[in-house]
């Protein structure tokens, strides 16, 4: 799996080519280039330090100073009414819960599968793969009203159930796991079968454990993942009661506050639903950046 | 949408391959395979260990799709059960409202077609070269701080589309961000939301050409007159095509990445000490290396711009005058607000089909890619042996 490193060739002592001639020239373009990275990183990051700002800002000063990445005067009006004023902290609580439960759902059911695919010889095996694969095929926005009916008609609609069960597995992990299980050495699953252990015994205290790097992708992408889902909420669940974050913040933003007011308060809730990935993506980066590159390794 | 799923969901043409290899070596290994016991046990075992995957997948993916498929030849209305005798069959009429008979089905539906078409006519361009512009820099040797940029350019594309899309909502706000930011150049921002005027109408309002020509008013194909049609995207589509460029080209940017990491670096300075220009250099040696790569983006980028829906249903739920209605919202829409479940249902049909398409197309291409790729090489390794 391609994961951007730093590339070897910087290790290699820089400027190797004929270094002398090259000098102006180089810093020439490396100007223009850091020009505009910099003119980009702003485009890029600009808009986090706004709405950041922006929700300590009073009303009346996010209305008149949008651009100013400094409130004047600093408030917290807009952060007591998103926990005092609207139903903030039982968006967060459901959501906590789905995706922690979602989370662990998926390591342990799509690395069980994983494993099954790569390392077990059962009839229909490669049926079951190709079913994945065509799986990831289809595409989410077309499954609303689709799913609305299968969870409609099993009676679970408006409940944990309908928010939680069809999130608990996804294709796209079970071929991570399979990918990295193909890539373990048999050896180590030989020996503990010699010593008698079972399939399952095998799978969980052996394979299982040297599967960190790919648990850990796995874990991230499942949290981003089902912190993040919003279209599936939308059709699952339509009692208040029962939001997630995203959810929540969809119904602030279109609902019963209105369009064009109340920015602190919209943009501190926003910030708040951005926090937790965004702690996870500065501590994970390189596992974020392992995923993007999965389509493009072969290039 | 989940990048992350869009960018794997790509590699499932290469899978066959090792997993084919990886049986068949497993097969000639001498491995205790007289113990029956083992073998029966890994096929009961394989399947319980699949089991919870394939019945999840099948009971909220496969089942789903039937379901729909069959609500979609029905007027169900959303009362009761749509898999009862009771809900009206009404065999293709749903899918002949929205392409043969005029009406507001079929013109909303060709409303959001059209608005989705110019929405992958500027996101797909746009954002690849953005993202292919920044990796060619970022990618570049001496750089400083390339951990910075990436993580930089990268961090919209895992946040939440919902809460980027409030963000954005505030910056295009009359007294936004980007209205200040033109009130700076002596530009008067428009009202992005509620401005339904199309950007190519506009333009031709420059010339003076303000009203349409008679020519275009009169007709033009599935009921919207050809000025209509030519409208472009309007001021406020713009606004969330801005959104999704800013939010997916890191993505993108990042395989680009990957891919310019396999270009070599003998070749780069040999071309360089053969006196060629940086663009003979982008145009002759780094782009026909990274194609397979840049495919990829162009069609994952098509695939996913056909499914835009979170930010729409954020910031302008089809507003203003329609102009941002996409087919995906279109048949949520239609569904769930307007109780027309069949007609919502034969939308999906029609959006599942363009975009199983794309995506059956673009396996065939990266096949035919590699195949070509894999056979240029073996006729070069022969000419040279």
């Amino acid at each position: 799996m391609a994961v951007v490193t730093e590339p070897p060739r910087e290790r290699t002592p820089a400027g190797a080519v004929a270094p002398g001639r090259r000098t102006p020239r180089t810093l020439a373009t490396s100007f223009v280039g850091y020009a505009i990275l910099i003119f980009f990183a702003l485009v890029f990051l600009y808009p986090f330090v706004i709405q950041t700002a922006s929700s300590f800002k009073s009303e009346p000063d996010a209305a008149a100073n949008p651009l100013s990445p400094v409130p004047h005067p600093v408030r917290w009006d807009g952060f007591q009414h998103i926990f005092e004023g609207t139903n903030f902290p039982l968006w967060l609580g459901n959501s906590l819960l789905v995706t922690v439960v979602v989370t662990i759902g998926r390591i342990f059911l799509d690395s069980l599968a994983g494993y099954a695919l790569a390392r077990l010889r059962f009839p229909g095996r490669s049926g079951v793969f190709a079913a994945v694969v065509a799986v990831m095929a289809v595409p989410g926005v077309v499954l609303l009203i689709p799913k609305f009916l299968v969870l409609n008609q099993f009676g679970i609609y408006n409940t944990y159930t309908a928010l939680i069960v069809p999130l608990l597995v996804d294709a796209a992990g079970v071929f991570i796991m399979k990918q990295f299980f193909e890539s373990v050495p048999v050896s180590v699953e030989e020996a503990a079968r010699i010593d008698g252990a079972g399939v399952f015994r095998t799978f969980w205290s052996v394979v299982l454990p040297s599967a960190r790097p790919a648990l850990i992708t796995l874990t991230i992408l499942s949290f981003q993942g089902s912190w993040n889902e919003f279209p599936h909420t939308l059709v699952a669940v339509q009692d208040p009661s029962l939001f997630t974050l995203p959810r929540g913040l969809a119904d602030l933003v279109s609902g019963s506050l209105g369009v064009g007011t109340q920015y602190p308060l919209k943009l501190g809730a926003a910030l708040l639903a951005t926090i937790p990935v965004a702690i996870i993506f500065v501590v994970f980066q390189r596992y974020f950046v392992r995923d993007a590159n999965q389509g493009a390794d072969k290039g | 949408m989940a990048s992350g799923v869009l960018a794997t969901s790509s590699r499932p043409d290469e899978s066959g391959r090792p997993d084919e290899s990886g049986r068949s070596g497993r097969r000639g290994r001498p491995r205790g395979g007289t113990r029956g016991g083992i073998r029966g046990n890994e096929r009961i075992a394989g399947w319980v260990f699949v089991a919870p995957v394939v019945v999840i997948l099948g009971l909220f993916l496969l089942l789903p799709i039937l379901m729909a498929f069959w609500v979609s030849l029905t007027s169900w209305n959303g009362q009761g059960s749509p898999f009862t005798g009771k809900v009206p069959f009404v065999g293709v009429d749903n899918y002949a409202h929205l392409f043969t008979q005029d009406g507001l089905a079929r013109r909303d539906f060709m409303t959001s077609m059209r608005n989705n078409l110019y929405y992958v006519a500027i996101v797909v361009p746009v954002q690849t070269a953005l993202a292919l512009g920044l990796a060619l820099v970022v990618n570049h040797r001496m750089l400083k701080g390339k951990s910075f940029f990436r993580t930089a350019f990268y961090f919209p594309s895992v946040t939440s589309s919902v809460a980027i899309s409030v963000v954005f909502l505030f910056l295009f706000a009359n007294s936004g961000a980007i209205n200040g930011l033109l009130g700076i150049f002596g530009i008067n921002g428009p009202q992005w939301f509620s401005d339904s005027r199309g950007v190519l109408h506009l333009f031709l309002g420059l010339f003076g050409v303000d009203q349409p020509p008679a020519a275009l008013t009169a007709g033009g194909p599935f009921g919207l007159s050809w000025w209509d049609w030519l409208a472009g995207p309007s001021v406020a589509l713009t606004a969330i095509i801005a959104l999704v460029v800013w939010t997916t080209s890191g993505t993108f940017m990042l395989m680009f990445l990957a891919a310019l990491q396999g270009v070599p670096v003998a070749l780069e300075e040999a071309s360089v000490l053969d006196g060629t220009s940086r663009w003979q250099r982008l145009r002759y040696l780094t782009l026909p290396m990274i194609r397979p790569t840049l495919f990829l983006v162009l069609t994952l980028g098509l695939i996913g711009s056909w499914q835009v829906f979170d930010q729409i249903y954020v910031m302008s739920q089809g507003n203003p005058a329609k102009t941002t209605l996409t087919p995906a919202y279109l048949s949520y829409r239609t569904a769930f607000r307007d109780f027309d479940y069949g007609n919502g249902a034969a939308i999906s049909f029609v959006l599942f089909l363009i975009i199983i398409v794309l995506t059956l197309a673009q396996r065939r291409l990266m096949r035919d890619r590699d195949s070509v790729r894999s056979h240029r090489w073996f006729r070069r390794s022969e000419r040279s042996s």
